[in-house]
């Protein structure tokens, strides 16, 4: 037996858990740890891919995008951009060695337009130039010769020509029809909710070098190195082992960066493969505004039966997703759009439909929520509806249909919904917001006021938490002790602002018992950990955090085995914590002890891996249980609004959401804030707006808008609702990156509630979302002029910017 | 040559060309730039999101005035004779800035990609005057993050608010200073194809011989150009250095505004006379394109819906047109003629704004999809002077966003002349707008909601006549 040091020589530095078993399924310490490169951000030291050092013999990649929304491509001539000063390589769909088609689930995205385009902004050839601003200007001089074919322009004309990319999907629960037709009170309507642009500040770009051996590293601003890697290894035609996709950091993913970042990518590795030099892609923003897919636009149908007292019967749903020209994601974002219907209320008898409508835009995609806002902002619609219908406040009827505890639990997909936190959740944030008085106050001012008009609105979300394609909810991690105690750890998942990498190192910090200072994140490369799924779906911290434990616990069970028998001492009497390793009582440093396991020749590297129990869905019988578990929270938002102008603004917000346990109480709040204001920009400024040819017109910030930080509400009070995962998540915490962007229909609520106000409280005004000072403007008048809602009348004619 | 301090440190360039962009500059994309300073980003290149935004120091006196602009749409001869900094100059070896330590202590970077924006916008804010320094929200509505939904930025904000500049820029100010003014060359001189002349007489020389050469003032609309329209600008005359073209001048009956005055400049003279203007310059453009901005060049970019001309022309404003050595006036209201046509001359340039100073009862109305950092969807600047009894004795009203010009709404105005602003004079004089406007439907909104929305905003001029207070209050 070794001898132990002595006790009396190793500081005990001021943790007042030292001592207590580490590892257990719980974070200690440093929970509100700062974000890993906090300090990078603010010294500009930050390194995003356009900082990396370049290559002397440096190319710099731009694209001609395609100017029609359908057109077959009589003739391309490319003569005047191979003469353009600078260019080095001109490509065209002929020039690409493997695949052309990088559709990432099923196919339609070709890499560029083979013999016909299918929306304006579509990439037709693709250029190398010794300079970004020659490679922009050489792809300004292509003729291209069109010759128009018939388009589609939403989903109105999609669906009267039955034009989708996938098949529909029906989820069923009872019987819809019987119920609606027998309920004492019915509702029906139609509403559009818009696409949003992501709007990542850092737009898409990659940077591609060409290696010995046909080997290529691949900096990516990807939310999914793995696919990256893929198809790059695909279009240029080696194995997928020849290329490393690298991603240190994003500057913005929202989802706009989980399929659509390959293009890119795909792009600069044909040139670097062709010219054998480095190319780098930065996408400019308006060209990334045009050729890049957006959150899809919907449009939605519903028919619902209720009882006098408002509680829902039976409701029959349709919702239409524009999916763009090709399948992208859109059959998972519709599915997920249909799983959301019933945001957080029981549906009893329902029918739930779904299409994918295919049409000439670009292809829309995954972004935060994917779907699921879409879904919900149907039966949030409703309770509004119910509500005047039935000439109570709102949130009585949502109460009064919240999901059960013991009962009327069932989904209309068929899974239980379980440790439901709703009602308490809600019940907390009346109070704490003052909801009640509130309303009081609002409805007397609006009394009195004859422009001026406030609303009150309290909308909860229920956000089902998984993959809803199975093979995705995996992960793997990799992680090194080095003989000096420093730990270095990489997982799957991509860091885009969300925090990721300060989670996963806090939960190996906590696994090790050493600071947070110890351990090293590095790039997500997919040389290190392989088949990785993307950072999507609110998963990152659920998933790598839980592979990272998972190799960190392997090192830790070896060290602890060794250690056993190094000093024979029971594995229990071995603790991991405060920077020592304490064994039988007695501590010793952390890089003191890595030091003797080496050199008693014990491993120190681990990968990990984690894949979500219990989850499946059958999608014959629409049924399963898609989720592991739900993250809801609830928001109140109070506006005024201007009835002359159709202007208005958040006054106060109040939010309580649920994180489980936090594993970072500073970094989700920054994700429930961050995601309520980008919800609130959905809801109300950001706008896209195409012109009868397909051509985006809101194309550029000066044109979208998304929130600015003056549109932040003055009173903005946010709290977690910290009560422990009761599944076996990472130390029970939840995932937080997109239920916070549902909160932001409270805001869509509100308005419509000042909106009511006209009309006493008797009708729920028909406003889309966005609702934009315009359609608020236009629901006014409804209300001031008609005393009745209408549906709004889309697809007026819209002429070019007048800038 | 082009003479500035990055930092700390003197710079000459004499490679680059005259229509770089401060950004490419800074980051090493421009032919003849051997920086490669990565710290600012491009975000948007169109000066509306404020990912490259950076200080510039300019001497005043003998201290250095800090203003923020976006450099993916600055020019570089727009530095002459200035201090550029950054978000890299800032700390001071592993010692954060205080502006960026607040930023950590906050939780306030998520991404990261607009923190060195906000870190110089923070920056330039921390150094502004106590009796000038706007308010925390105004001077970051120019940085948009996508990330963090503001509220750490605000709180960040606030608490630097309380504590006064300490840093080497602060003790270093005087010898800064004189560094810049030490750079003051006294007649106009050729720079990498720009000329940059030092007087008002040396720039009329030189425009009229030269007629090709494009106006750089603020550059806030010229440099999209470049930057969106992918155009070579070669040759370029540079206002910046001319100081009888910033001058403000107070008279007994008239205000006499340099074209060359930036939007910041002009707004506390407009608080003292025009509160409503002065107020509305608050959400004209950002901070950034504030700082940088000439009433000048609003007025001669001549679009539709430029925010200054419209309440210019509510208050009967002219200005002065100058070629050579002759200088004529002109009514702002003979000075658009068509979309983005005026009547300027070859070789002539805006040189002063002339605003009468005479009673007034002047309301300024903008609407926009969001409320900062936007352009107008509809600007209204409604000017109804009345006597004792209530009678209008003097109409002006005039709309941006409602024609193919900024232009006043005469036969509205003519209808108002004479009546007392009761409710039949509002319908008959809504009527006569709806007749004579017939805007455009665009990106921003349609032709149903310009022409209703002008209607209302008479409607709210007579409310608030009649003492109805009624406006949303966005900053409380």
């Amino acid at each position: 037996m070794r001898k132990l040091p002595d006790v009396a020589s190793i500081p005990l530095a001021g943790n007042p858990d030292a001592g207590a078993n580490s590892g257990i399924n719980q974070l200690k310490g440093h929970r509100s740890a700062r974000h890993d490169s906090a300090h990078l951000h603010v010294t500009g030291k930050a390194t995003y891919i356009d900082d990396r050092p370049e290559m002397a013999d440096q190319l710099h990649a731009g694209f001609g995008l395609s100017t029609q929304a359908s057109a077959e491509i009589v003739s391309i001539d490319l003569d005047e951009v191979r003469d353009s000063p600078g260019v080095v390589a001109v490509i065209t769909i002929d020039d690409i060695p493997g695949h052309k088609d990088i559709g990432p689930v099923f196919p339609g995205d070709m890499l560029l337009a083979d013999g016909k385009v299918d929306y304006v902004g579509q990439p037709v050839f693709a250029v190398a130039a010794i300079s970004h601003r020659l490679a922009r200007e050489a792809a300004t001089k292509a003729r291209i010769e069109y010759r128009p074919l018939d388009k589609i322009l939403g989903v109105d004309r999609a669906m009267e020509q039955s034009s989708f990319v996938r098949p529909d999907h029906t989820m069923k629960k009872g019987d819809a029809d019987t119920a609606i037709a027998r309920a004492p009170g019915q509702v029906s309507g139609e509403m559009t909710n818009g696409g949003q642009e992501h709007f990542y500040l850092e737009g898409q770009i990659a940077s591609v070098i060409p290696l010995e051996d046909g080997q290529l590293h691949v900096y990516t601003s990807s939310q999914h190195p793995s696919e990256v890697q893929k198809l790059v290894a695909e279009v240029i035609n080696v194995p997928l082992s020849k290329v490393v996709a690298d991603v240190r950091r994003m500057g913005g993913g929202f989802g706009g960066k989980e399929t659509q970042a390959a293009a890119p990518a795909c792009i600069a590795a044909v040139l670097a493969v062709k010219t054998g030099k480095p190319v780098k892609f930065r996408v400019e923003r308006q060209q990334d505004m045009i050729s890049t897919g957006k959150r899809h636009p919907f449009r939605h149908r519903y028919q619902v039966g209720f009882e006098q007292d408002g509680l829902l019967a039976g409701v029959d749903i349709e919702v239409a997703g524009d999916a763009g020209h090709s399948p992208d994601l859109t059959d998972a974002i519709v599915d997920r759009a249909m799983f959301h219907s019933d945001n957080a209320y029981y549906l009893n008898n329902a029918r739930v439909k779904g299409y994918r409508c295919r049409t000439n835009t670009a292809s829309n995609t995954a972004f935060r929520g994917f779907g699921g806002p879409q879904g919900m902002l149907v039966i949030e619609r409703i309770m509004d509806d119910v509500a005047r219908a039935t000439g109570q406040d709102p949130l009585d009827v949502r109460l009064k249909n919240l999901y059960g505890i013991g009962d009327r639990n069932t989904t209309h997909y068929h899974q239980k919904v379980e440790h439901n936190v709703l009602h308490e959740l809600i019940g907390r944030l009346e109070k704490s917001s003052d909801y009640r008085e509130r309303r009081k106050a609002i409805t007397a001012f609006n009394d009195s006021s004859p422009v001026l008009k406030k609303g009150l609105a309290l909308t909860p979300v229920k956000f089902g938490i998984s993959f809803t394609a199975r093979h995705l909810n995996q992960a793997g991690a990799l992680a090194h002790v080095y003989t000096d105690g420093s730990i270095q750890i990489n997982h799957g998942g991509t860091e885009m602002g969300q925090g990721l990498y300060t989670k996963v190192a806090q939960i190996v910090a906590n696994e090790f018992g050493v600071s947070l200072d110890q351990v090293q994140v590095t790039s997500t490369r997919t040389d290190k950990v392989p088949n990785t799924s993307p950072t999507a779906a609110s998963s990152g911290a659920d998933l790598n955090g839980k592979a990272a434990q998972d190799a960190c616990r392997k090192i830790r069970n070896r060290l602890t085995r060794f250690a056993a028998e190094h000093y024979q001492v029971p594995e229990d009497k071995v603790v991991f914590d405060n920077n020592s390793v304490v064994i039988d009582g007695k501590p010793m440093p952390f890089s003191e002890f890595v030091q003797i396991a080496y050199l008693n020749r014990i491993s120190m590297s681990s990968n990990g891996f984690y894949s979500t129990p219990e989850i499946h869905y059958d999608r014959e019988t629409a049924s399963g249980r898609p989720f592991y578990y739900f993250a809801c929270g609830a928001s109140v938002s109070e506006v005024t609004v201007d009835t002359l102008t159709g202007e208005y603004k958040v006054e106060r917000v109040d939010i309580l959401h649920d994180v489980g346990r936090s594993l970072n109480p500073a970094i989700d709040r920054g994700q429930i804030e961050g995601g309520f204001i980008q919800g609130m920009g959905w809801m109300t400024t950001e706008e896209l707006v195409w012109d009868d040819n397909g051509r985006l017109l809101s194309n550029n910030p000066a044109t979208y808008k998304i929130p600015s930080i003056e549109d932040m509400p003055p009173v903005f009070n946010v709290e977690l609702f910290e009560q422990a995962n009761p599944e076996h998540t990472i130390y029970h915490s939840k995932a937080v990156g997109e239920p916070p962007f549902m909160l932001g229909m409270s805001v869509w609520a509100a308005i419509r509630d000042a909106v009511s106000s006209l009309s006493g409280y008797q009708v729920n005004p028909n406003i889309n979302v966005p609702a934009t000072t315009e359609r608020v403007l236009k629901a006014i008048n409804e209300l001031k002029y008609h005393g009745v809602t209408k549906p709004e009348h889309e697809g007026q004619e819209v002429m070019a910017n007048v800038d | 040559m082009i003479n500035f301090l990055l930092n700390d440190k003197p710079v000459e360039v004499n490679e680059t060309a005259s229509d770089t962009t401060v950004l490419d500059y800074l980051r090493g994309n421009a032919s003849g730039s051997q920086q490669r300073k990565t710290g600012t980003k491009e975000g948007c290149c169109s000066g509306d999101c404020g990912a490259c935004t950076v200080a510039v120091g300019e001497p005043e006196g003998d201290q250095v005035r800090y203003r923020t602009m976006n450099a993916c749409i600055a020019l570089m001869p727009s530095l002459h004779g200035k201090q550029l900094l950054t978000v890299e100059d800032l700390a001071e070896g592993e010692q954060l800035h205080p502006v960026q330590q607040a930023l950590v202590d906050h939780h306030a970077s998520q991404c990261g990609f607009c923190t060195p924006g906000i870190v110089m916008s923070l920056f330039a804010l921390h150094h502004e005057n106590p009796e000038s320094k706007p308010d925390v929200l105004e001077a970051l509505g120019g940085n948009l993050c996508r990330c963090t939904g503001y509220r750490p930025l605000v709180d960040a904000a606030r608490e630097l608010a309380e504590k006064k500049p300490s840093d080497v820029y602060h003790q270093n100010r005087t010898t800064i200073a004189n560094q810049l003014n030490a750079m003051k060359v006294d007649e106009g001189f050729l720079a990498n194809g720009s000329f940059i002349p030092d007087s008002e007489d040396e720039l009329a020389e030189y425009l009229e011989a030269n007629p090709d050469a494009r106006l750089l003032a603020g550059g806030t609309d010229l440099g999209l150009e470049i930057t969106q329209q992918l155009k070579r600008l070669k040759k370029l005359v540079v206002v910046g250095q001319v100081n009888d073209l910033q001058t403000i001048e107070q008279h007994d009956n008239e205000l006499v505004l340099g074209a060359g005055a930036t939007y910041r400049n002009i707004e506390p003279v407009l608080q003292g006379h025009f509160p409503e203007f002065a107020q509305m310059l608050k959400r004209l453009g950002s901070q950034q394109v504030r700082n940088q901005g000439t009433l000048g060049g609003n007025i001669g970019n001549a679009s539709p819906i430029g925010d200054t001309p419209p309440v210019l022309l509510a208050l009967d404003a002219s200005i002065d047109c100058r070629k050579g050595k002759r200088i004529r006036n002109l009514p702002l209201n003979k000075f658009f003629l068509d979309y983005k046509k005026t009547d300027l001359q070859e070789g002539e340039y805006i040189s002063r704004i002339r605003i009468p100073l005479k009673p007034h009862d002047l309301k300024v109305y903008k609407l926009s999809k969001r409320y900062g950092d936007d352009i107008s969807t509809v600007l209204a600047a409604i000017n109804l002077v009345t006597d004792d009894d209530g009678i209008v004795v003097s109409a002006r009203i005039a709309f941006g966003g409602m024609a193919a010009i900024p232009r006043r709404a005469l036969r509205c105005e003519q209808i108002l002349q004479g009546q007392t602003l009761d409710e039949a004079t509002l319908a008959r004089a809504q009527a006569a707008l709806e007749e004579e406007f017939q805007p455009m439907t665009d990106v921003r909104a349609s032709s149903e909601y310009r022409i209703q929305a002008a209607c209302n905003l008479l409607e709210r001029y007579f409310r608030e006549s009649a003492g109805q207070n009624m406006r949303i209050i966005y900053h409380a």
